[in-house]
């Protein structure tokens, strides 16, 4: 067991590396738990593998990665050849899923993350979320949804016809969206979406992850 | 000539694949000048190849792509066989290349790129700048440097002892940072970041897009 994983089963970023080896086939793993409610993430030694004082972190040997998206990538090129092929097929494939990679990381997430940290996240820890915030960030999430719903209406996923990691990089924090924090509305209302959403948020792999949250 | 890409030589984030493709030695491609000032990024032909109306946006044959990031990549997958290896030469080296293009792109970018829409892209559409949002972000920003100035203190660039694209993405908004935000401190008070900047800001390829910046 040569891959270690620091963080939570409910931590978005942990989930998106959790999915990402549940889609490789990658069982041999060890998640360790990093307390968060105590400060572990900040606390010496911890800081010492990631030094923002973020979960998750992978260990494999003796390399140590953090971001989450980096990790996932990591997992994907280690693994290339079980499981599902999560950057496509051809070298055009890859640049599609690479595209929506970027989309989710510079577009969908800062609005997503946004809210679910006000409605979510930030009560969890005793503070109050900001309204005007959140009002913002869903004014800007329905613009960017109008474009998804234009490519999905075209397209069955989103670098293609075929499943990638770019679809896969979105299911966490769109559950607490639509799950936790309830504005979910957005995601629902679009037809082809919605059908998305159900398609990505029922694989067998995101099973796996929210079997580990509770 | 297969590559076309769509965009302004000014642009931080034409810039990021202008120096890419210069690092990896293409010159063989075409520049198609946006007119933003006419707002051509949100017409209707600009929309059907990015539908966010932003760019850059590249087309190599049948292959449309936008968002600079994933632009650099295909530019270094592509010609992997030559110019400077930006994914590093081993599967160790990638992954540490990706780890500090994400750091790039989830920790340093959302500041700098704040602290320069207040202060050069928000005036130039007659909006004032909000002086607290700025010191707010410049406040994040010490603290992301100081984690910077400790592992460029024991490492020449950001994934190890090569240069690579997670430095380079650096480059675009750092430069504007010191240069038209006049907001450099943080960089040049701190001696590893410092040097790290001094390098990576004199290498050819950023010297050829400033270059072409001047002529445009």
């Amino acid at each position: 067991m040569t891959i270690k994983i620091y963080g939570m089963p409910y931590s978005t970023c942990t989930a998106r590396v959790l999915a990402t080896l549940a889609e490789k086939e990658v069982e041999d793993y060890e998640l360790v738990p990093v307390d968060l409610s105590v400060g572990a993430h900040k606390k010496p030694e911890f800081l010492k593998m990631q030094p923002f004082g973020m979960i998750p972190v992978l260990q494999d040997s003796d390399l140590t990665i953090y971001e989450s998206r980096a990790m996932a990538r990591y997992i994907s090129d280690k693994f290339e050849s079980q499981g599902t092929p999560l950057f496509g097929k051809t070298a055009k494939d890859k640049a599609l899923v690479n595209q929506w990679l970027e989309v989710e990381s510079q577009n969908y997430n800062p609005c997503v993350s946004s809210i679910v940290y006000q409605l979510v996240f930030a009560p969890m820890h005793g503070r109050q979320g900001d309204e005007t915030v959140v009002k913002q960030q869903l004014e800007k999430l329905e613009k960017v949804l109008d474009i998804y719903e234009a490519h999905l209406s075209k397209n069955k996923y989103l670098a293609g016809e075929f499943f990638s990691l770019a679809d896969l990089s979105h299911i966490p924090y769109t559950f607490y969206l639509v799950n936790m924090a309830k504005k979910g509305d957005g995601i629902t209302s679009r037809k082809h979406v919605s059908a998305w959403w159900e398609d990505i948020s029922s694989r067998a792999s995101w099973k796996t992850v929210t079997a580990k949250m509770n | 000539m297969s590559i076309t890409l769509f965009g302004t030589a000014g642009s931080t984030c034409t810039s990021l694949v202008l120096t890419t493709l210069f690092e990896k030695q293409v010159q063989d491609f075409v520049l198609k000048n946006v007119n933003l000032a006419k707002g051509e990024h949100k017409k209707p032909e600009y929309l059907k190849l990015q539908p966010f109306g932003v760019i850059p946006v590249l087309q190599d044959g049948d292959l449309t792509i936008f968002e600079s990031r994933a632009i650099a990549r295909y530019v270094s997958d592509k010609y992997e066989g030559q110019g400077t290896p930006l994914l590093g030469k081993t599967e160790k080296e990638r992954a540490l290349v990706n780890q500090w293009l994400e750091v790039e792109s989830q920790n340093y970018y959302p500041v700098v790129s704040s602290i320069a829409y207040q202060l050069v892209f928000g005036p130039r559409r007659g909006l004032k700048p909000d002086e607290k949002v700025v010191e707010q972000q410049l406040e994040k920003f010490e603290k992301i440097l100081d984690i910077y100035e400790e592992h460029l203190a024991k490492n020449e660039y950001l994934a190890g002892n090569f240069f690579s694209l997670a430095d380079l993405s650096h480059i675009p908004y750092t430069y504007l940072l010191l240069h038209q935000a006049k907001k450099g401190e943080g960089i040049t008070s701190r001696k590893h970041v410092k040097a790290w900047w001094d390098k990576i800001s004199s290498r050819p390829s950023w010297k050829q897009l400033l270059d072409l910046r001047a002529q445009s």
